[in-house]
């Protein structure tokens, strides 16, 4: 029932209405790679494989174009993407079986939306062990890198014909938006989600995305200190009935 | 400007970021606040993308119902909460953008 086989087709199909949001993130990255930063079209086309990761190849276009650097855009790209270190420790624990050629697949694959259906998976307290998700991951994984893959190359191929008003980068917020917010199920995860937020927000002109680094540790931070909170009334709680017991 | 170094380099520092934590905690156990701790990442880091893309304009807070962006995110969440449907969210969240755009200009 829960083979490998059944698994990846899942991932994939988990996957399906993220790349709704994907595919005209993927579409803006190839116009401006080509329009405004003029990159040339096979360094564009072959960054979304040897990069695969959106937000850094968003920056990476622009600091090219304006022409910043090496050191400088490595250094970038790096600090952004710093949250994938949490995202790779998070699936750790699940993927420790794994042989090192499965961990090096799946660690090239961990994107923002690869990693939040995967996670949910498994989350999920069902009754199929951990044995097969990897299969789910993967199929995740694969769904969103062709997808990037093709989704860059109609860009960069239809160049200037996306006009701006249509707004395409919203998708990115939007996909987000519908990842986070049916977690939000108990109160540490809300504070967490929020006190992010607004980290985010006030430290949102820090150099090199930094606000972005210091608004998740506050997040995480604030979410163990309500759930410690709750636990230690769940606590106190119990401590009291051996008393109403006796009485 | 080499352009291959340079996508290269920033191939490298991805790869190795995604790659690091999962090699180093296949060898030693996981303490259970750090597990803890790991919960809240998707809530945080999500929200700390998204909450900008709301409410700032142009690099300023923008709270005001003029603010398309907000306003269409806040319909997104509505649905995503509701439904729990990440294509209805992306659709409505799109069209609620594009109307209220046309409206406020």
């Amino acid at each position: 029932m829960h083979s490998p086989h059944s698994e990846f087709f899942a991932g994939v199909k988990a996957e399906l209405p993220i790349l709704l949001g994907v595919i005209p993130f993927g579409l803006i990255y190839g116009v401006l790679a080509i329009n405004e930063a003029h990159l040339p079209p096979e360094v564009a086309i072959a960054m979304s494989s040897i990069v695969f990761a959106g937000s850094s190849q968003f920056i990476g276009q622009q600091l090219i174009g304006v022409g910043t650097p090496a050191i400088v855009i490595v250094l970038t790209t790096w600090i952004v993407n710093l949250r994938h270190a949490l995202y790779s420790a998070s699936v750790a624990p699940y993927i420790k079986h794994l042989r090192p050629l499965w961990k090096w697949l799946l660690a090239y694959l961990l994107t923002d939306e690869a990693y939040a259906v995967s996670i949910t998976h498994y989350d999920e307290r069902d009754e199929a062990p951990v044995a097969n998700k990897h299969w789910y991951f993967l199929g995740a994984g694969l769904a969103l890198w062709s997808t990037w893959q093709l989704s860059t190359i109609v860009g960069v191929l239809a160049g200037a014909q996306v006009p701006e008003s249509w707004a395409l980068d919203f998708t990115l917020a939007l996909t987000f938006i519908a990842l986070v917010v049916p977690r939000l199920k108990d109160r540490p995860s809300i504070a967490s989600a929020a006190s992010a937020g607004i980290v985010a927000v006030i430290a949102f002109n820090w150099p090199y995305k930094l606000g972005l680094m210091l608004a998740a540790l506050v997040g995480i931070v604030v979410g163990m200190a309500i759930e410690n909170r709750s636990l230690r009334s769940t606590a106190s709680l119990v401590d009291q009935l051996p008393i109403d017991s006796s009485s | 400007m080499n352009y291959w170094l340079i996508i290269l380099g920033m191939g490298l520092v991805t790869f190795g970021t995604r790659l690091l934590p999962i090699v180093l905690l296949e060898r030693i156990e996981i303490p259970f606040v750090i597990q803890r701790a790991l919960r809240f990442v998707p809530p945080a880091v999500l929200s700390a993308i998204i909450l900008p893309e709301l409410v700032l304009r142009d690099g300023a807070l923008d709270l005001s119902l003029g603010n398309a962006r907000l306003i269409a995110g806040v319909m997104a969440a509505l649905v995503a909460w509701r439904t729990k449907n990440v294509v209805l969210t992306i659709a409505i969240g799109m069209i609620a953008l594009w109307v209220l755009s046309a409206i406020v200009r």
